[in-house]
């Protein structure tokens, strides 16, 4: 008997180990539980860490552009119009009025990490006889490379953006049958041009972006756009991408543009994202549940085979809050131990599932993410979950009536 | 003379109290023992024995009247004083022996000090062991509970029953599940404790020839004390 444990544990323990079988059945089903809410939840985290990557690291978090220009009815006195019908203007692509100075503004944000500045337009890419319409983003690489991580897509050459270069997706490059070095000339809707060498090409993962995008120095698209200092868009990421729709609306609120977070501009995405999390809970939730139950269950059946034991330790002078603390105990016992070998058979089973499960491109289906925070939750939920569970059981043995208990 | 352990007076106990059912299984009960009385207790079946060896071991509540336990009035007592004066004064022996299985015969004998005191301590461990000797069953000691004879849980008992120091002992028919020879050394190893510590017992028996060899008889019937 160890002389450190206090008698509750000690009789607890004991209780546990007798009822052997019974004792493994259960701590069996709650690591099995355990271990379903650990692989779901590192998976999950895994999956949505790798969309959230591959849809993040390839746009903008926020992007803030000019609003859209209306048309305003002349009036001619108060209360009256000239022409009530208001023809819609069309939307002629702008600069964004006092760019710099709202450039500077969202770096001052705390929680904006980074912004920059970026001149977009459609344009015509041409070689010989072939062309195609693509759309032309002028950016500052110093800055853009941190909110679009270009470089990591970039497949063949380098992603530099002198004011002589541009980099090409690599469907464009296919249908203009050009490669890295190539001379490309970009017309724009004014027919300004300009030739420049093909740097670098990227593979975004969508084959309409890689036919369309291409990138050119933020002057150079100034240049050929005939915008010169002006910007069309200022893009930003921020520090909780989840926030992201509602810092947008503050700074919409307060400058003077239009402010598109990823959120809206991928509605479904991000209802699949938080489809995925609500699915997530919602199997925790009821697996929780049903390792709720069957502690409360096997703990109360403990109690009815125990009941002559609880009568002669209540006749021996244990108090009803000691009886009470033995099954409280049992009850957060079997939850922990089932914990821990449920967060090893979850790691054991996410780890395998991480070596099997492949994409079609072959790279990892999700990156493997076993946070420690993630076992000690697991581990201190649910021996909460177990001695909540054993609530009931364990009151029902320390109100045994001592008499009625002995006599069976 | 002799300081009085027990004392009962006008004790009743009706079970289904209020309900056209109401049942009075005890009737003005006096009872006194002193210390290092040795008394038996008999009546037949359903004559309250039972009832009444359950309110004075304070596990039930009379009805009415009036039980003191080394001149505390109990009545007074709520379930937690209740349940530390029974640890602290009473031990229990019962007929079905009711050791802890999940315990080894030492163990069950430290039980009652365990509880008392929260924590194993080497006091606790050495008084169980020295009780265990008393009894005779030193070399089961360390045995599980269930792996003994009936005789030898019953003296496991009879040692944790001791291990309070209690003033009083009861024993619900400690004997009426063995055979008579182990019936005969259990009787005679609760009368060298009687004797050798001046421990209180009351049992309850239906042997007549043990309870000639007790100090006083008393007999129950219909819930009256009737000798």
């Amino acid at each position: 008997m160890k002389r450190w444990l206090p008698f509750e544990w000690i009789a607890a323990v004991r209780f546990l180990r007798e009822g052997r079988l019974q004792t493994l059945f259960i701590i069996g089903g709650i690591s099995i539980g355990v271990g379903v809410i650990v692989f779901m939840s590192a998976m999950l985290a895994g999956l949505e860490a790798n969309f959230i990557k591959r849809v993040l690291t390839s746009q903008a978090q926020i992007q803030l552009i000019a609003p859209e220009q209306v048309a305003r009815p002349l009036r001619d006195a108060p209360g009256e119009f000239e022409d009530a019908a208001v023809q819609r203007p069309s939307q002629r692509i702008i600069s964004i009025d006092q760019w710099s100075m709202i450039l500077d503004r969202m770096r001052g944000m705390p929680e904006v990490t980074a912004a920059s500045p970026t001149m977009s337009g459609s344009a015509l890419a041409i070689r010989g006889d072939a062309s195609r319409s693509i759309s032309v983003a002028g950016v500052d690489p110093a800055t853009y490379f941190a909110i679009v991580h270009l470089p990591d897509f970039i497949v063949a050459g380098e992603p530099r953006l002198t004011s002589e270069d541009i980099v090409i997706g690599t469907e464009l490059a296919r249908a203009l049958g050009a490669s890295v070095g190539d001379k490309l000339n970009v017309q724009s809707a004014s027919g300004a041009v300009r030739t420049l060498t093909i740097a670098g090409l990227f593979d975004l993962g969508n084959k309409g972006v890689n036919l369309r995008n291409a990138y050119v120095a933020l002057r150079t698209a100034q240049s050929l756009l005939g915008m010169i200092g002006g910007v069309t868009t200022i893009e930003l990421t921020v520090r909780d991408i989840y926030a992201a729709e509602d810092i947008a609306r503050r700074i919409a609120a307060s400058n003077a543009v239009q402010a598109d977070s990823w959120i809206k501009t991928n509605a479904q995405f991000f209802t699949a994202v938080q489809a995925q999390g609500t699915s997530n809970a919602l199997i925790r939730l009821f697996v929780a549940l049903s390792v709720a139950f069957g502690i409360a269950a096997v703990l109360i059946v403990s109690v009815i085979q125990r009941s002559k034991d609880i009568g002669i330790l209540r006749a021996m002078g244990t108090s009803r809050g000691q009886i009470l603390r033995v099954f409280l105990l049992q009850g957060g016992l079997l939850a922990f131990l089932g914990s821990l070998i449920g967060s090893a058979l979850g790691a054991a089973a996410l780890v395998y599932w991480h070596a099997v499960a492949r994409q079609v491109d072959g790279s990892e289906l999700f990156p493997l993410i076993l946070e420690r925070s993630l076992f000690v939750v697991t581990a201190a939920l649910a021996t909460l979950t177990g001695l909540l569970a054993a609530t009931a059981p364990a009151l029902r043995a320390a109100r045994l009536d001592p008499v009625e208990a002995i006599r069976g | 003379m002799a300081e009085e352990i027990l004392r009962l007076e006008k004790v009743c106990k009706s079970y289904n109290v209020g309900l056209p059912s109401e049942t009075e299984v005890l009737h003005d009960v006096d009872l006194r023992l002193e210390r290092g009385e040795f008394l038996a207790l008999m009546g037949p079946s359903g004559s309250g024995k039972s009832t009444l060896l359950n309110i004075i071991g304070l596990l039930d509540r009379p009805t009415s009247g009036r039980l003191t336990i080394k001149d505390r009035d109990t009545g007074r007592l709520d379930d937690a004083e209740l349940t530390a004066l029974r640890g602290r004064t009473i031990g229990f022996v019962f007929q079905y022996h009711y050791l802890i299985s999940a315990f080894t015969a030492a163990e069950n004998v430290m039980m009652p000090m365990l509880a008392g005191r929260g924590f194993p301590h080497p006091e606790i461990e050495a008084r169980a062991r020295a009780l265990i000797e008393r009894v005779g069953l030193s070399a089961v000691a360390d045995h599980g509970a269930a792996n003994m004879s009936g005789g030898q849980q019953q003296r496991v008992a009879v040692a944790r029953a001791l291990a309070m120091r209690p003033d009083l002992v009861l024993a619900d028919e400690p004997t009426g599940n063995l055979d008579t020879k182990s019936a005969d050394a259990v009787f005679a190893l609760m009368r060298e404790v009687n004797r050798e510590s001046g421990t209180s017992f009351l049992l309850v028996t239906h042997n007549m020839d043990l309870a000639k060899r007790c100090d006083r008889i008393i007999e129950v019937v219909d819930g009256r004390i009737v000798s």
